[in-house]
């Protein structure tokens, strides 16, 4: 298929199978070889590009981003950071300054980082390199740099980068094309921000069949808020899913911030998270303690029940052929809402344990409660004994304690590489213990401590 | 003077703009072929059947080679023989080569690869410590034991006594360039492009493949991107790979491992059980120690004999033990060989003895800084004599034993012993292996660091909040670092180089050293640009080449500046000292009146720019090329008795680590760092710091994050970046201080600078010490903290610590 993009300030088309990565079209057909290929499966950020669009410039991962997600879109390589006049970008030179780079194959990627971070005025720098690997420098380098570029103008060249007019195959512009295009082919493959199925792509070799790209849809792409509730479409990116949370919900939202990286949350939708199932995605959790809808349309039917009904048994959800999620819809006000995500690394790793509390306490009694974990089943689930051993007793230590031991007929944990079953019970037993701590004012956030 | 300054690493400019070229950037014609590797999927028995038919039938495969079809058995091991290319049937590992698909394309190989349906006859696995020692399975006939003193009599004796274990796990290397190789086959030579710390060995193994003379086979590197003793050995089957292919058919061939294929198939650091029977006065003064290491080191010999030594030559890190007993199983076990990374085992010995120190400061109520200091070595203050003069270089040393058909440059291969007595019999204060220490700064670099960090204050002030809080506590800790500078193959430290000066001025420099991210080739030419007095810019940075420098060391074992900074100085000295000679007689003065500084070259009051000064040796028909080479003095070591001076010189530093733990989940962060470092005098000092900075952090990762899991059939499950994890950007100190010591080394290197790559590693140790400590402030108990100290260690240390 022929697909139409800006590549460096030039307009590229391209005839490509629909599952060609730009990584690999960057290397082996452009000869564009700064854009390095680190682990081909979105977690070390080697091949991060710049991409624009109406939203705006974002970093993303070349390594899972198939081609025709870029139809009408402008991608900035490495080689397209420095001036026409082969001046370096504030990033590059501030790097080269602070020596940034040792071995330098993350370099690319890191400098492409730091420049969406510079457009974007972002000081977060942990954050925003969160999805940027480095072995040899240990990052205080690369830290020293993106400071000291801090508040440098913005090549005007970096400003160049506007979208094309292009036809954007096999990407439905709208739900209801959408709809129309999967009741057709329910045995195709829906493809959001490909952070999920570009593996099954890049490592599992897995043959798609057919496809349909989401990001046209731009009526799955709203937040709607009321004055009770948030809906988000299926195809709001988590970086905008953070944007959204930060106000109403903080503790989901530092979750979110711990989700992926900055490349992965530019391209992972909140509905993709959902509907691929997995029993260690963090969004459910969270959303299924806050008494989430879930939105679902087939066809011209739709659907709405509660996000935890939607997680059968592993691998299986309640969803029919050609059906798809068109959104979800949170409450607003649930202040004592908290997720806690435990994880070997802190940022951008997936949770051992994802436990979300909710719990509705009056004239100190609990009242409700709601208590979901990803990581402690072949779904994410709620702790239905655990809630009921809590539910009308006195909100104190003791309620809690008591309550504890049935965790463990709610769960019983796999053990893998991630952590062991008696690991995953005891750390889900005492995240209620820290729930606890947290609202009644003890400090229990390691994030806030400083030496 | 070029040396001391803090210059940029010789390619930034390159790495940011994306231009750096790796070996998987090389264009290469059309008609190239791409390889992959079939790998086995169980960890131990018979291949039965191999239906390659669907490989064979998929799109783009051009061929599909197995053992049979190779010229011999292309070994590919660094020395012992014992690496076929590919399985002659045996399986050995979950992950070992089985076949090899060639085929258009990279994509097509592995997606053809995946296709092939392999039959077994599977045996049960040899995996754990238990396992193996179960079954007697180990390189070696038995272990290696080496001792100091009557350490029995010492246990016995002793007011306090401990015992106790750490288990040490193991560490992927990470690099961010995976392991590549690209062979463009020339009128019946091959030049091999290969990420490799060592292109002697790859020219080696191909030469040995293609069964033609090494001159036939030449190898280049630009740069790795990222080696970390992972590219010392482990380049071998894709060198080789790609030569056998590019031989049978005439087209240049490449390689590269996909992520999840480099994890599974590669070595990584050794990991170690550490057990300890210790005993102390009451003052926390060692009086003897006995330690036992167990280290698993995978199917294949690889480089295990010489790390499983280093880790026994670093089971004293800082301390003079009186008496200590070291008993090391170097343990054959059906996984990935394990191999060459950033200490070579210098790490797991040195954190046997760190915690011994800790669980001696808890057991006895003491300080465990105070401990660290009262069994320190002596100081050079205390020895009677400041930095020691230069030691005569040793004569000329023949290499011992028979070579065989081995890689003598490889640090794996097994010369026999060196017979020469140890030389500092009768010193005070000794090694373990019988080498004096004369260099010891750690008491003053000790007291610095202590000031410097406030270490004091903070301690107290952590108590007092840790007694405060009930969820979060916090730890920090002090540790020390004293690494043995010198390859332990004592002949694989030498090095060479080849510089040319053209006549314009411009000066071309090689060397037997690779780049792989640590700056030596900045620091390299730095030091030709010294020699000559001249700018950096006028020294060209070359790729390393077998064709320009042969018989190469690998770039391993901190050496990198050491050897190749004092070749290409004896390069360079050597044409200066022509091109004086030649000013010299046609000024009628004399040679050493010549100053070469500036830029400039000064004769008989007269000054002319360097490249008029070339221009002129050349029109009187003086040599502008040189080679230069380096062997370092004073070695002597015998292994198998474990007596000697295996070390030139030692390089040391200290760290304080604060932490915070939560002792619900096991969660942590890193809050603070202070480390003084010892770089001799510093080459760059902003490389150094780069070191020390990268070091630090990879060695915090080891402990903490990092975790390697096997299944209980010996399959690999954290073979990607999503499951296995390296410290993140926000993993770092946030306060992160760095210092150099900055004086000189006592020992003669190249202006007195000293090693800085592997030491820093071991700073890491002072983050787990620090955990230790938090764990410990939760409850009475010792804690028992366990490496790597994920969440879930650290909140079973927790529950020891109050059980």
């Amino acid at each position: 298929m022929d697909i139409t993009f800006r590549l460096n300030g030039e307009v590229a088309q391209v005839d490509t199978p629909p599952t060609r990565t730009l990584l690999d079209w960057l290397r082996e057909e452009r000869g564009l070889t700064g854009t390095k290929e680190g682990c081909n499966e979105g977690d070390c950020g080697a091949c991060s590009v710049l991409v624009t669009d109406e939203h705006g410039t974002r970093t993303l991962n070349a390594c899972i981003l198939f081609m025709p997600q870029l139809a009408g879109k402008a991608v900035r390589t490495v080689e397209g950071l420095s001036a026409p006049d082969g001046t370096l970008h504030p990033v590059q030179q501030a790097l080269v300054d602070h020596h940034g780079s040792q071995c330098g194959f993350c370099t690319p990627g890191v400098a492409v980082t730091m420049a969406a971070g510079h457009l974007a005025g972002r000081t977060d720098h942990d954050d925003q390199l969160a999805g940027n690997l480095c072995r040899c420098t240990g990052y205080a380098p690369i830290v020293r740099a993106a400071k000291a570029a801090e508040g440098t103008p913005v090549p005007t060249h970096m400003r160049d980068d506007t979208p094309v007019e292009a036809e954007a195959p096999f990407a439905p512009a709208t739900e209801d094309a959408l709809a129309e295009w999967y009741a057709a082919h329910p045995e195709g493959t829906l493809i959001a921000g490909a952070t999920d199925v570009g593996l099954w792509v890049t490592k599992q070799f897995r043959a798609l069949g057919d496809v349909a790209f989401l990001n046209r849809c731009a009526d799955l792409q709203h937040i709607e808020e009321t004055e009770d509730a948030i809906r988000f479409g299926a195809g709001v990116t988590m970086t905008r899913v953070l944007e959204a949370l930060e106000g109403e919900y903080p503790s989901y939202a530092q979750m979110v911030r711990r989700y992926g990286s900055v490349q992965v949350r530019n391209a992972a939708t909140i509905g993709g998270n959902i509907a691929n199932g997995s029993p260690i995605g963090d969004n459910p959790p969270a959303l299924i303690a806050l008494g989430a809808t879930l939105h679902l349309r087939c066809g011209p039917v739709l659907r709405d029940l509660p996000l935890e009904d939607f997680f059968l048994a592993y691998g299986k959800q309640d969803r029919a052929p050609g059906e798809f999620v068109t959104g979800v819809t949170i409450p607003k006000g649930r202040g004592n809402h908290r997720v806690y995500k435990i994880s070997k690394r802190f940022d951008q790793d997936i949770s051992a344990v994802c436990g979300a509390f909710d719990l509705e306490i009056a004239e100190g009694t609990i009242t409700t409660a709601r208590i979901a974990f990803g990581g402690m089943a072949g779904v994410p689930a709620r702790a239905a004994k655990v809630e009921a051993a809590l539910t009308g007793q006195p909100w104190s230590r003791e309620t809690i304690e008591a309550a504890l031991p049935s965790m463990e007929a709610d769960f019983e944990p796999l053990t893998d590489m991630r952590a062991t079953s008696a690991y995953r019970l005891q750390a889900a037993r005492n995240l209620l213990l820290r729930y606890h701590a947290d609202l009644t004012g003890t400090d229990t956030d390691v994030r806030k401590v400083s030496a | 003077m070029s040396v001391a300054k803090p210059l940029p690493h010789d390619s930034g400019a390159l790495h940011v703009t994306g231009a750096a070229r790796y070996v998987d950037d090389i264009p290469t014609p059309a008609n190239a072929l791409h390889l992959a590797f079939g790998l086995s999927t169980i960890a131990r028995g018979r291949i039965t059947a191999m239906d390659l038919d669907a490989v064979r039938a998929a799109p783009g495969v051009r061929d599909v080679l197995t053992a049979e079809d190779l010229p011999n058995g292309c070994d590919v091991s660094p020395s012992n023989h014992d690496e076929p290319l590919l399985s002659d049937g045996t399986v050995h590992y979950a992950g070992q080569p089985v076949f090899l698909v060639v085929a258009t394309s990279h994509g097509a190989a592995r997606r053809a690869a995946a296709r092939a349906k392999l039959s077994y006859d599977a045996q049960e696995p040899i995996l754990t410590v238990e396992q193996a020692l179960a079954a007697d399975s180990r390189f070696e006939d038995g272990p290696r034991v080496w001792t100091k003193g009557d350490v029995d009599a010492a246990l016995s004796q002793a007011a306090h006594r401990i015992e106790g274990r750490i288990e040490i796990g193991g560490q992927e290397h990470f690099y961010l360039e995976g392991q590549a190789a690209l062979a463009v086959p020339n009128e019946g030579d091959m030049l091999i492009h290969s990420s490799t710390q060592h292109p002697t060995e790859i020219q080696h193994k191909v030469a040995e493949a293609l069964e033609v003379p090494m001159h036939a086979v030449r190898v280049e590197v630009r740069r790795m991107g990222g080696g970390f003793g992972g590219k010392e050995s482990q380049g071998n089957a894709l060198a080789v790979a790609c030569a056998v292919v590019a031989a049978r058919t005439g087209c240049p061939a490449r390689m590269r491992y996909d992520r999840d294929d480099d994890m599974t198939i590669t070595g990584k650091r050794h990991d170690f059980r550490v057990e300890y029977d210790a005993g102390f006065d009451a003052d926390g003064r060692l009086v003897g120690v006995d330690f036992t290491h167990y280290a698993r080191c995978g199917w294949a010999m690889d480089l295990s004999l010489p790390v499983a030594d280093r880790a026994m030559l670093h089971a004293d890190n800082a301390y003079l033990l009186d008496a200590c007993r070291i008993t090391s199983h170097r343990l054959k076990t059906n996984t990935q060989s394990a191999t060459a990374f950033r200490g070579f085992g210098g790490p797991q010995g040195l954190l046997g003895i760190e915690r011994v120190l800790d669980h001696a400061a808890r057991t006895l109520g003491l300080d465990p800084v105070e401990v660290r200091r009262i069994n320190y070595y002596r100081g050079m203050d205390a020895l009677g004599g400041g930095p020691s003069a230069p030691r005569p270089a040793a004569p000329p040393e023949s290499l011992p034993g028979q070579m065989k058909d081995v890689d003598v440059a490889s640090r794996g291969s097994q010369v026999e012993a060196d017979d020469r007595h140890a030389v500092d019999a009768g010193h005070v204060n000794t090694t373990p292996y019988g080498m004096a220490v004369e260099d010891f700064i750690l008491h003053e670099m000790t007291e610095r660091l202590l000031e410097t960090s406030g270490y004091a204050a903070r301690r107290a002030e952590i108590d007092a909040w840790n007694a405060r809080q009930p969820v979060l506590k916090r730890g920090i800790a002090f540790s020390p670092v004293k690494f043995g500078i010198s390859f332990t193959l004592t002949h694989l430290n030498q090095a060479g180089a080849l510089v040319h000066v053209y006549q314009d001025g411009s000066i071309h420099m090689n060397h037997g050293g690779t780049e792989m991210g640590q700056g030596l080739f900045q620091k390299v030419a730095q030091v030709a640009a010294s020699r000559f007095g001249v700018g950096r810019d006028a020294v060209k940075i070359t790729a390393t080449d077998t064709g320009k420098v042969p018989n190469t060391s690998a770039t391993a074992a901190s050496s990198g500046a050491d050897l190749n900074g004092m070749a290409v100085a004896d390069a360079c000295d050597t044409i200066r000292d022509r091109i004086a000679a030649c000013l010299a007689e046609l000024h009628q003065v004399a040679p050493d009146t010549v100053v070469f500084r500036d830029g400039k070259v000064a004769v008989a009051g007269d000054e002319m720019p360097f490249a008029k000064a070339a221009a002129t040796a050349y029109q009187n028909r003086v040599s502008l090329s040189a080679t230069g080479f380096y062997k370092t003095p004073d070695l002597a070591w015998d292994r198998i008795k474990g007596q000697g001076r295996p070390f030139f010189y030692f390089a040391q530093g200290c760290a304080v680590t604060e932490v915070v733990i939560d002792t619900l989940s096991g969660e942590n962060r890193i809050l603070r760092t202070d480390i003084l470092h010892d770089a001799g005098a510093s080459l760059n000092p902003a490389i150094d710091r780069g070191q020390i900075e990268g070091g630090y952090v990879q060695g915090a990762g080891w402990l903490t994050m990092e975790e390697l899991v096997w299944d209980d059939a010996g399959r690999l499950k954290t073979h990607a970046p999503s499951t296995y994890k390296i410290p993140a950007c926000s993993d770092r100190p946030p306060v992160f201080n760095v210092d150099l010591w900055d004086q000189p080394n006592p020992a003669a290197t190249i202006y007195r600078s000293k090693a800085v790559g592997e030491p820093p590693f071991m700073l890491g140790v002072s983050a787990f010490l620090a955990l230790s400590d938090a764990c410990a402030a939760s409850g009475p108990n010792w804690p028992d903290l366990q490496a790597p100290a994920t969440c879930e260690a650290i909140l079973a240390a927790v529950t020891r610590a109050r059980a």
